[in-house]
C-alpha cells in the first residue's frame, strides 16, 4: 500500500514525475517553484536520473528538447518570467514533435512582478506564448494530489500525441502541503519512438528539427497537427461539474479558486440557493462544448479568476453576448477572500430579487 | 581512364584546386554544367602527378584521381 | 586498394554552399573521422542556426537542430540521455559566440562530454554578412560599414574564454586553406572526437573559416587571407590537452 506523505504542489508534482518515469530534470531557480528542482536534485538521483541546474531557463528547456529527442521522458519547470523565456523553446518543440512536460507555477505579473499566486499567465500558456500556429495541453490541478495525478496524465498525454504539456497551478498550490498518495504503478511506455535519435544503427538517420524549407512542407506539417489538435480537443477535455444540472448561478473557476468556489457553493445550496461551478480540469482544450451545449440554463454565470479575465474571454466564446457572464478578479498577487465571492453573488443575487 | 576527373555538376567553380594544384595544370573552363556554373578541367592530363591536393582541397567533392597505370581509384568523390 | 573514397557519413549530394565556401571542406574531414572512428551509427550531431542549418542534409547520421545558440544545451540533453553515444554540435561564430556564450561557457564549465566543431569565419553568412564576434578590427561588414571599431568591441577569442576551465579537456585551432592544413585540422577532430569516446570530458576545435561572399573575396583570395593575415596572429595546434 504506497504511503500517504505530506508534500506540496510542488513535490507531488516532482514525485509524481519521477514514478511516471521521468528520468531527466532540468531546471533554474525562481519563486514559487523551487521546490521542485530541490526534489529532483534530491531524488533523480536515487534512481539513476539527471539533474541539471541550468545557465538560465533557455538553457533548461534546450536542454529538455536535446533529452526529448532521444525519446526518453523529461520535465522542466518555472514560473512567469522563466516561461517567457522558454517560448522559443516550446515552439520548437511543438514543431519538432517533441514530448515535454512543462510546470509553471503562476506568480504575479507582468515583470518581475511579485510572488504571491496569481493565475495571469493563462493566455501565455493557452494561447501559446512562442511564435507559430501550435498549440499544447494545459493542466490545471486544484490540490496537490490532482497536481500528482495530472502530471503523471501530462507525460502520457505528452509521449501519446508527441506534444508539450503544462501544468498550471497558481504559486499557492505549489506551496501548500496537503496529504497525498501518489500512484507508484509505472507509467505505461509502449508508445512508438521511432523517430528519436539515437545513433542510426539498422537504419537510415532521424533529424528533429524544426525547420521546413521545402515548399509547402510548413504548411503541410501544420494541417496535420491541426488534425492531432482536434483528436485532443475530442477525446482529451476534461473538466468538473459540481451542482451545475439545476443551477441557476454557475461559477466557473479552476485551480486555488475553484476549490474556494466549491465551499461558497455548499454553503448557498445549504440555504437553498442554485449554485453550481464548472471547474476546467483541461484549459486546453477548453471545455467549451460543454459550456455552449449543456451549461445554458444558468440566470448568471460568475468567473472568479486571479487575473484580470483570461479565462473569461474563453467563456464568452462558449456562451457568447446573449448569457450575463460576470467576472470577479484578483490582481497583481493579492490574495482573494471567499467573502468577495460571497458578495458578489450576492449582488447578483439581489439585482435579480432574490431574498438572501 | 584520366587521372584527373571532375564530376561536372558538383563542381561550383569556385577556384580553390588550381590554388594548389603542384603541377599547375588545372584552370577554370569555358563550359558551363547544367547550372550555369564554369567548372574546372585539367589542361594536361599527363603531368598529374595524381597527389590529390586538388581532391582534397574542393569543398563539393567533386574531383576523383586515378591511376591508369594501375588501374585503382586513389581519390573516389562518387560513391555509387 | 583505394586510399580515400567519400566516407559514408557524408551523402553524395550538391550542397547549398556557396562556392568555395569552407563548410563543405569541413563535413568532409569530420565525416571523415567519425568514418574511421567507425562511430556513424553511434553518432548524434547537432546543427546551429546559420548557414549549416541544414547540416543534416549532407551529414549520414542522427542529428537534432539547435535554436540559435543553444547547440551546447541542446548537445547536453543529448549526451547526458545517451552517454555512450558520440555527440558534437557544429556550430558558427555568431552561434557560438553571441547568442549562444552563455550555453557554450556554462557547457564547458560543467565539463559536459561532447565536441563542438567551432566554424568561425568572422561574419554572419546566412543572413547577409553582418558583424560577428570575431569580426576584426576594422573589418567592413554589413552592420559595420565604416568599419568595426572600438564601440563595437574587439574580436572574441573563444580559447580565453573556457581554456581556465579545469573541465576543458582539449582545445586546438586549424584551419583549411590548403591541403597540408585540412589534414592538420583533421587530426585535431579526430583527436577530439577520440577524447570524448574515452571520456575526458568538453573538447572543442575552432577552424579558421571563409565567407568569400561576404568577405568580397573570391574563393582563393579568401583562403590566402587566411593564411596571410589571420592564422600567423593566433595559435594554432592544439591549444589544450589534459
Amino acid at each position: 500500500m504506497s504511503k500517504k506523505e505530506l508534500l506540496c504542489g510542488n513535490e507531488a508534482i516532482s514525485e509524481a514525475a519521477i514514478k511516471a518515469g521521468c528520468r531527466y530534470y532540468y531546471g533554474y531557480p525562481i519563486t514559487p517553484q523551487n521546490e521542485i528542482s530541490a526534489y529532483m536534485a534530491l531524488h533523480l538521483p536515487k534512481v539513476d536520473g539527471t539533474f541539471i541546474q541550468a545557465e538560465s531557463e533557455i538553457a533548461a528547456i534546450n536542454m529538455a528538447a536535446g533529452t526529448a529527442a532521444t525519446g526518453k521522458r523529461v520535465m522542466t519547470s518555472s514560473s512567469g518570467p522563466g516561461l517567457s523565456l522558454k517560448q522559443e523553446g516550446l515552439s520548437f518543440f511543438a514543431a519538432a514533435e517533441l514530448p515535454l512536460v512543462v510546470v509553471d507555477a503562476m506568480r504575479a505579473g507582468p515583470g518581475l512582478g511579485n510572488i504571491t499566486p496569481s493565475q495571469a499567465d493563462y493566455f501565455q500558456a493557452t494561447r501559446g506564448g512562442g511564435h507559430g500556429d501550435y498549440r499544447q495541453i494545459v493542466l490545471a490541478p486544484a490540490s496537490v494530489s490532482e497536481a500528482a495525478e495530472l502530471t503523471r496524465r501530462a507525460f502520457y498525454l505528452a509521449d501519446k500525441y508527441r506534444i508539450v504539456a503544462m501544468l498550471l497551478l497558481d504559486g499557492m498550490l505549489a506551496q501548500t502541503r496537503e496529504p497525498v498518495v501518489i500512484n507508484q504503478d509505472p507509467l505505461e511506455d509502449d508508445f512508438d519512438k521511432s523517430w528519436a535519435v539515437t545513433g542510426c544503427k539498422g537504419r537510415t538517420p532521424n533529424v528533429v528539427k524544426s525547420l521546413f524549407l521545402q515548399e509547402r512542407s510548413l504548411e503541410e506539417f501544420i494541417e496535420k497537427q491541426l488534425i492531432k489538435y482536434s483528436v485532443i480537443e475530442e477525446t482529451e477535455t476534461e473538466a468538473e461539474l459540481y451542482h451545475t444540472a439545476d443551477a441557476e448561478y454557475i461559477l466557473i473557476a479552476y485551480g486555488t479558486p475553484a476549490r474556494m468556489c466549491r465551499s461558497v457553493v455548499d454553503r448557498y445550496r445549504a440555504k437553498g440557493i442554485k449554485v453550481g461551478l464548472l471547474r476546467p480540469v483541461t484549459l486546453w482544450p477548453y471545455p467549451s462544448r460543454m459550456l455552449r451545449d449543456t451549461l445554458r440554463h444558468a440566470k448568471h454565470y460568475l468567473v472568479v479568476e486571479w487575473s484580470a479575465g483570461q479565462m473569461f474571454e474563453d467563456v464568452r466564446i462558449a456562451l457568447g453576448y446573449d448569457r450575463p457572464i460576470h467576472l470577479l478578479s484578483k490582481l497583481g498577487g493579492s490574495l482573494m477572500d471567499i467573502e468577495e465571492i460571497d458578495n458578489k453573488l450576492d449582488e447578483l443575487l439581489i439585482n435579480q430579487g432574490a431574498r438572501i | 581512364m584520366n587521372r584527373f576527373n571532375v564530376n561536372k555538376n558538383k563542381c561550383k567553380g569556385c577556384g580553390l584546386c588550381p590554388r594548389v594544384c603542384p603541377k599547375k595544370i588545372l584552370r577554370m573552363g569555358d563550359n558551363m554544367n547544367d547550372v550555369g556554373n564554369r567548372y574546372v578541367e585539367c589542361i594536361d592530363d599527363d603531368k598529374c602527378i595524381m597527389c590529390c591536393m586538388c581532391a582534397t582541397m574542393c569543398p563539393d567533392w567533386a574531383i576523383s584521381i586515378c591511376d591508369p597505370r594501375e588501374n585503382k581509384i586513389l581519390f573516389e568523390s562518387e560513391r555509387s | 586498394m583505394t586510399t580515400y573514397t567519400m566516407p559514408e557519413s557524408l551523402k553524395n549530394v550538391r550542397t547549398h554552399y556557396c562556392p568555395g565556401c569552407s563548410h563543405g571542406i569541413i563535413h568532409k574531414i569530420l565525416a571523415e573521422c567519425i568514418d574511421e572512428l567507425n562511430m556513424r551509427e553511434n553518432t548524434v550531431g547537432v546543427s546551429p542556426v546559420g548557414c549549416a542549418v541544414i547540416a543534416y542534409e549532407y551529414l549520414n547520421l542522427d542529428m537534432v537542430e539547435a535554436l540559435h545558440g543553444r547547440a551546447p544545451a541542446i548537445a547536453t540533453g543529448l549526451k547526458r540521455a545517451l552517454p555512450d553515444k558520440l555527440v558534437f554540435t557544429y556550430q558558427g561564430d555568431g552561434d557560438l559566440l553571441a547568442i549562444g556564450i552563455s550555453e557554450l561557457i556554462h557547457a564547458a564549465n560543467r565539463g559536459e562530454n561532447f565536441t563542438i566543431i567551432f566554424v568561425n569565419n568572422r561574419v554572419y553568412g546566412m543572413t547577409g554578412g553582418q558583424m560577428a564576434p570575431t569580426t576584426a578590427p576594422g573589418q567592413k561588414t554589413l552592420t559595420t560599414p565604416y568599419g568595426r571599431d572600438g564601440k563595437m568591441g574587439e574580436p572574441i577569442d573563444v580559447m580565453h574564454l573556457i581554456e581556465p576551465f579545469s573541465n576543458v579537456k582539449y582545445l586546438a585551432r586549424g584551419a583549411v586553406y590548403h591541403p597540408n592544413e585540412i589534414r592538420k585540422t583533421k587530426n585535431l577532430i579526430k583527436r577530439a572526437l577520440e577524447m570524448q569516446i574515452s571520456g575526458d570530458g568538453f573538447s572543442l576545435v575552432e577552424v579558421l573559416a571563409t565567407c568569400p561572399t561576404y568577405w568580397r573575396m573570391s574563393p582563393g583570395e579568401a583562403m590566402d587571407y587566411v593564411k596571410d593575415n589571420i592564422a600567423p596572429h593566433v595559435q594554432m595546434g592544439v591549444i589544450k590537452e589534459q
